[in-house]
């Protein structure tokens, strides 16, 4: 237990110590080196850096010289990545075997290691990390602590205003005046659909009960999204504080964090930060010294999509198979146990306690009129810069996908960008000027979703892709209601005949019918939106399923049925070196002489493409 | 403007109504229909199918009828081509996933879907393509699953875990692949089912029927060595007309024994008769267990849906168990020890058939317990609606036929006996013989209104010779596991608790005619049929069983005293502890 | 009748010490049997029957109930999985890169479909969604280890490397 006085007394005490790792011109002789510990990096063996970080370090009986786990930096593609305070240096690709030239040569020489420098797409060698275009346009709100603190620890959350947020609103604040900040920050839910926040707590506080939850969806389900795991990962505490601030303003006491089971570091630190809140008297009873008491409890999912959808999530809390609920009436007023209960996403509460300290004006000067804040994106597929982006609202899909994301991989052509994941909706090139907002995602048919955004180049073949997600949709539909559980498995199949050349026209128009009935009918937002990837695509690229229907033609090397890979008479030099790759020896023609593909035989499997030295090979 | 009360229009006719009614009862009050399908009122509330999608105005996508409810100012359009159109792309895509082999199927003419499919004008599946296929599992003596007919509508799983609290079926899988089944796909046979058919009665198509077995009666009564006698529950005789198009709770006995003995039947015989035995039996063992406070409270035995679900569920209260066989059972053994002496025929000849309300007296049946000198003391039990087969098979014109009697010597039943057929009758029925025994008088107060009606629940004390006597009459094995939980705790201070499987007892048992959710949302069909028993025994002229002569008669010439030597060896049975999973074998190796 | 007496067969006496202590930590109420559900999952590799008869007897939960739990959850199988655990990510990121390609791959190599293991018991695969190393994409994993930038050839390495390593 610590009293709010000692809690200062940390923060003051640790704010000064950790100064160096926002200030590059601290006044300090210490040294951080931060080494990422994500997900993506992990992966890459970012413990086994650090530990030889340590290593080293004693080794060399260096002092003044920390090491410290951290949330995700963000660009996961250049993982794992390594920054040394407070000069703010930026390493990426870093190995174990790289630790002690590191230390060599940057802490003990004062200098630094070049080659491990990131090469930014327009050639330059960067020094810091917020040189990167990557980070330029970005703004860093619900991923502030994010790679700048350790998250397994609740001093250094302290360090950086941790709790501040929560004991001004229990001690100066009325729960009316904290749902009216909230409404006037016109922060909207991040989980999707984009309902108004403050709304939300104010209209499940009205409902009048002896038992009320506040439960944080951690369940990120769409393929490609990691923006809350990065979250949970990287600022725990600031989730879970904000999830306080939410149970005071509603009336709750009691909340629940319902994480993915596959996300087995998220699930860690989150816990710690519990125990250790706990530990600290923040979680328990008559926290800070006031009458009001609050616990969180920890809930695995067990992998299934459909309980990212609130009702289906509040099913599996409560031990049952997650399956949506008809709305109204709405968790607000009947939700966990039949009891009002809240539910927002983690990165909807990530930006609670921002809200608080710096003000709704603040928050509200930032985005565009309907969609205040910023949005967290997970940037992957065909393009350079594959990571973690936090964008004011307002900010271009050109600008996400070019300026930050570094274009597209390898000369391609831009295609689309999908957003939203198997909810929503492919983005073409004519719209890529489209300012991200919830409004105007809708309008071009897509949605903003949880924030998962996959760039495509001119290789894909959208009627796959629509195939892709249907896949992805049926795989998940929890079975429950008739339109998703036997419809969306309906178009699958009209999607497959199509890429396998059985389709035809008609197929086209069933696909449309079922779409715009399914949408309607199903009983939640997995169903009702389920069709979304096939109706975008419909609609910005009919003549690609109008020529997988009619014309058996796919223009990319996608649909194997109906792709033809040919050899330009008129570029072949005769090299032969198709020939030498093509694994099943359907390229004919002898020594120096033009050659012919021998499609009874090609299997489309692009080697021949890629190595065909004068671009000869096309599709 | 009421507090309680909500305007809204539907379909431009403007609707009050009280707070808390659903869009789909508000239409009904405004005249307006809804289709439904997965609907089945207080027991499947869920909106899992999308027939009954209504727009209303204001609101994202459809709203669902059937479960929400009205709000003031509402404005509800129930068939626009919005609405019409989605409809039927749903019953297309159900369809698109149903065996449709109608003519074959058992439900042909009685079937929830394909009556949609007629009002749809269904002619050609719009959006066909894979099927889920699933095996046929047909080794529970009763029911008979036949998952490719199945619509997920969930009627089943609600009735056999939220109304009887059972559980063996649920839905299993995700997705496309979901489907209605037990723990590890295992047969019903071998988890914990009861066999008390609710599961069929909610069943809106031919996915779940009763294990048929009137093949075999054919058979038998082509046979010309066969004797073959048949025997007719209460219940049958009340709901049996339904199958023919006539009201329900139409008394149909005459016509019932016409029809049987067309059939070709030796014997037509009345279970009733059997019921008063069974009264004699228990009321008599009641009166002993009373007088030596042994195992109280005594619990009546025979539903052997709840037999079993004793055996399974509470092993430790069995010794509670009256040890009576049920009606048919001591009715069959009577019939080929005492009958087949008296008539000089060889009981091996014998062929006795059970028409019964009940798909789990077909288990029953089966028991090793019921068998007299290597002999079942029945040997075909078949449902209410299994014998209307028969009778449009044989192409016997049911209503008109001409009412006839029961055969003798065996056919004479009292009032008591008529009202075992609904829940709360036999606690009646016995409690006018114990009376009787107890006082040793012939009392006229013979109305127990107290254990008359639908409650599931109805408890009361009767004061008989100045002796306070606390009984309850439990239906629906939810409502039985409440008792048995209370005895089992020590809260209960019964002396007699009656206990029926299925909700409203045998006139509502799971061989009972099926009844269309519109039908079960918009009438009492228990009541209906409750009331037709109890005008049965209130026409009586012998209301006691034990003044039925024919019992005397036995008695005096062969059983000799209720509770002999004699009668255990025939009316008596034995329990047995039942584990309720035979799955785990599995396991080993 | 045959079926009458309740024994386990499988000499465990009924008992389990790892469900046994799984039931002291958690209150005898439904809620709790997806959390229960999970720990049996880590704790055997898969959801066994037996497990899954005594949570129904703790938590007076129909054993039916309980099945359509662990069937609507992947994460729950019913199967021991191989030795060697191999989950393909076909999240978007992966997919884009060309995860399917690994996947086929997989199932040529190995002969199984996902959700299969082995006969030998070596090998299970599975498909995944996101493991969050979009940035590594296409990546597998073999028994929670990520292998990203996969290739077939790194694929196929791996695969030899495991089966070598038991010869």
């Amino acid at each position: 237990m610590k009293t709010l006085e000692e809690i200062h007394k940390i923060r003051e005490e640790k704010r000064k110590e950790l100064d160096l790792r926002v200030n590059t011109k601290a006044d300090t002789r210490e040294k951080h080196i931060l080494v990422c510990h994500g997900t993506g990096c992990t992966s890459s063996k970012s413990p086994e850096i650090l530990e030889n970080f340590r290593k080293i370090l004693k080794e060399k009986n260096i002092e003044n010289v920390r090491v410290i786990m951290t949330g995700c930096f963000g660009l996961c593609a250049k993982g794992p990545i390594v920054i040394i305070r407070p000069e703010d240096t930026f390493y990426s690709n870093v190995t174990p075997e790289d630790c002690e030239e590191i230390i060599q040569t940057h802490i003990v020489e004062g200098k630094i290691v070049e080659r491990l420098l990131c090469k930014d797409i327009d050639g330059t060698i960067v020094n810091r990390l917020d040189d990167l275009n990557f980070y330029k346009k970005q703004k860093r709100i619900a991923l502030k602590n994010c790679g700048v603190i350790n998250p397994e620890c609740i001093d250094e959350y302290i360090a950086f205003d941790g709790y501040r947020a929560l004991e001004r609103v229990l001690r100066e604040m009325t729960p009316e005046e904290v749902i009216e900040t909230i409404k006037a920050s016109g922060l909207r839910g991040r989980g999707g659909a984009g309902f108004p926040t403050g709304k939300k707590w104010e209209i499940t506080k009205g409902y009048q009960a002896d038992q009320k939850y506040v439960v944080c969806n951690a369940d990120e389900g769409d393929p490609g999204a990691f923006m809350d795991r990065s979250i949970l990962e990287g600022d725990p505490h600031s989730v879970l504080e904000s999830m306080m601030i939410a149970g005071y303003a509603i009336g709750a006491i009691k909340g629940f964090i319902y994480v993915r089971a596959e996300y087995p570091i998220a699930v860690k630190r989150f816990q710690k930060a519990i125990d250790q809140a706990r530990e600290y008297g923040i979680l328990g009873k008559n926290i800070f010294g006031t009458n009001f008491e609050f616990d969180v409890e920890v809930r695995l999912g067990a992998g299934a999509f459909v309980c990212g959808e609130e009702t289906a999530l509040l099913e599996s809390i409560e031990g049952k198979r997650g399956q949506p609920r008809v709305k109204p009436p709405y968790p607000a007023e009947s939700g966990l146990w039949g009891k009002p209960t809240l539910i927002n996403n983690v990165e909807t509460f990530a930006n609670i306690t921002r809200i608080i300290l710096n003000g709704a004006e603040w928050y509200s000067s930032i985005g565009t009129e309907t969609s205040k804040g910023t949005k967290v994106f997970a940037l992957g597929g065909n393009v350079n810069n594959i990571g973690l982006v936090e964008v004011p609202m307002g900010t271009t899909l050109r600008e996400i996908v070019f300026d930050i994301g570094g274009g597209i991989p390898n000369g391609r052509q831009f295609k689309a960008a999908q957003t939203g994941g198997p909810s929503g909706g492919c983005i073409p090139v004519e719209h890529l000027d489209t300012p991200i907002d919830y409004e105007s995602l809708k309008t071009i048919g897509s949605m903003m979703g949880s924030g998962g955004l996959i760039v495509m180049d001119d290789t894909k073949c959208m009627v796959c892709l629509a195939k892709f997600y249907l896949e992805f949709t049926v795989s998940e539909s929890c079975g429950k209601c008739t339109p998703c559980r036997i419809g969306t498995k309906r178009m699958l199949e009209i999607l497959e005949k199509l890429c396998n050349g059985e389709g035809s026209e008609f197929d086209i128009y069933r696909l449309e019918k079922l779409a715009v009935n399914i949408q309607k009918a199903s009983i939640c937002g997995l169903g009702q939106s389920a069709p979304n990837p096939v109706s975008s695509t419909l609609k910005y690229f009919r003549e690609e399923f109008r020529q997988h229907a009619i014309e058996k033609e796919c223009k990319t090397l996608e649909c194997k049925a109906l792709s033809k890979i040919t050899i330009d008479p008129e570029k072949c030099k005769g090299c032969g070196l198709c020939q030498k790759h093509c694994p099943v020896n359907a390229i004919e023609g002898e020594a120096r002489e033009k050659r012919v593909i021998n499609q009874d035989k090609c299997i489309k499997c692009g080697t021949c493409l890629t190595n065909c030295p004068f671009h000869a090979i096309g599709n | 403007m009421e507090e309680n009360l909500v305007n809204l229009t539907i379909d431009g006719v403007k609707v009050t109504t009280k707070k808390g009614t659903t869009i789909l009862e508000a239409a009904k009050e405004a005249g307006i229909d809804i289709p439904t399908l997965c609907f089945l009122k207080d027991i499947n509330e869920v909106g899992d199918c999308r027939m009954c999608i209504v727009e209303v105005e204001g609101r994202r996508g459809f709203a669902t009828s059937c479960i929400q409810t009205v709000e003031e100012g509402m404005v509800v359009h129930t068939h626009t081509p919005n609405v019409l159109e989605a409809r039927h792309v749903i019953l297309d895509l159900i369809i698109s996933n149903h065996a449709k082999d109608c003519l074959t199927c058992t439900r042909s003419g009685n079937c929830e879907l394909q009556a949609l499919a007629v009002k749809f004008n269904v002619l050609d599946v719009e959006f066909p393509g894979e099927m889920t296929k699933h095996k046929i599992d047909d080794l529970s003596p009763s029911i008979v699953r036949d998952f490719n007919k199945c619509i997920l509508c969930r009627r089943c799983v609600a009735a056999c875990k939220n109304v009887q609290k059972i559980g063996a079926i649920d839905c299993i899988n995700r997705g496309f692949e979901s489907c209605i089944s037990t723990v590890g796909d295992h047969s019903l046979n071998d988890v914990n089912c009861t066999n008390c058919g609710q599961c069929i009665e909610a069943c809106p198509t031919g996915a779940l029927h009763e294990k048929e077995t009137i093949q075999d009666v054919w058979v038998k009564l082509k046979d010309p060595d066969a004797y073959v006698v048949v025997q007719t529950a209460p219940a049958v005789r009340v709901a049996l007309g339904e199958e023919f198009g006539m009201p329900i709770g139409t008394n149909v006995t005459g016509k019932m024994v016409t029809a049987l003995k067309r059939l070709g039947f030796d014997k037509v015989f009345d279970t009733n008769t059997g019921a008063d035995f069974t009264i004699m039996e228990e009321a008599h063992e009641f009166v002993e267990r009373f007088k030596e406070n042994d195992h109280l409270p005594m619990i009546t035995s025979c539903s052997p849906g709840w037999v079993k679900y004793i055996e399974m569920n509470y092993p430790e209260l069995l010794p509670h168990l009256s040890t009576c066989k049920s009606p048919h059972q001591m009715f069959g053994a009577l019939v080929k020890t005492y009958f087949a002496k008296r008539e000089g025929i060889d009981p091996n000849k014998i062929y006795m058939v059970s028409v019964m309300p009940c798909i789990a007296k077909k288990f029953e049946r089966q028991r090793a317990e019921m068998k007299n000198e290597g002999l079942y003391d029945v040997d075909n039990v078949i449902t209410t609606r299994e014998l209307s087969r028969m009778i449009k098979q044989a192409n016997i014109e049911f209503e008109q036929l001409e009412d006839s009697t029961f055969d003798n010597p065996m056919g004479e039943a009292t009032g008591a006996a008529a009202i075992f057929g609904t829940t709360g009758g036999v606690m009646e029925a016995a409690l006018r013989t114990a009376q009787d025994i107890l006082t040793g008088q012939d009392l006229e107060k013979i109305d127990f209104e107290q254990v008359r009606g639908g409650e599931g629940i109805k408890r009361a004390t009767v004061n008989i010779g100045g002796k306070d006597i606390k009984v309850v009459a439990a239906s629906g094995l939810a409502n039985a596991q409440k008792i048995m939980e209370e005895i089992k705790s020590g809260k209960a201070d019964y002396q007699f608790v009656e206990i029926m499987a299925c909700p409203g007892g045998c006139i509502m048992g799971g061989g009972q005619p099926i009844k269309s959710s519109k039908i079960r949302r918009e009438v009492d069909v228990r009541k209906l049929r409750a009331d037709a028993l109890y005008s049965i025994d209130e026409k009586s002229t012998i209301r006691k069983s034990h003044e039925n002569p024919i019992l005397k008669q036995i008695y005096a010439e062969y059983l000799e005293a209720p509770g002999s030597y004699r009668a255990h060896k025939l009316l008596h049975t034995h329990y047995v502890e039942r584990p309720k999973y035979k799955i785990m074998e599995e396991q080993k190796g | 009748m045959e079926e009458e007496k309740k024994v386990c067969q499988c000499g465990c006496n009924g008992r389990d010490e790892f469900l046994d202590k799984l039931c002291e930590e958690y209150k005898p109420i439904k809620d709790n049997l997806i959390q229960m559900l999970n720990e049996v999952q880590e704790h055997y590799g898969y959801v066994p029957i037996k497990a899954q008869e005594v949570l129904s007897e703790y938590l007076k939960v129909p054993m039916a109930e309980i099945y359509g739990v662990v069937t609507f959850y992947s994460r729950f199988t019913l199967k021991p999985k191989g030795k060697y655990n191999i989950a393909v990510c076909l999240g978007t990121a992966c997919y884009v890169k060309g995860s399917q390609k690994i996947m086929d791959r997989l199932k040529e190599r190995l002969k199984i479909e996902p959700g299969e293991t082995t006969k030998d018991g070596m090998f299970s695969i599975e498909e995944t969604r996101c493991v969050g190393a979009c940035g590594l994409a296409p990546v597998f994993t073999v028994n929670g280890e990520v292998y990203g930038k996969a290739t077939v050839q790194k694929l196929d390495q791996v695969l030899n490397a495991l089966s070598g390593k038991e010869e």
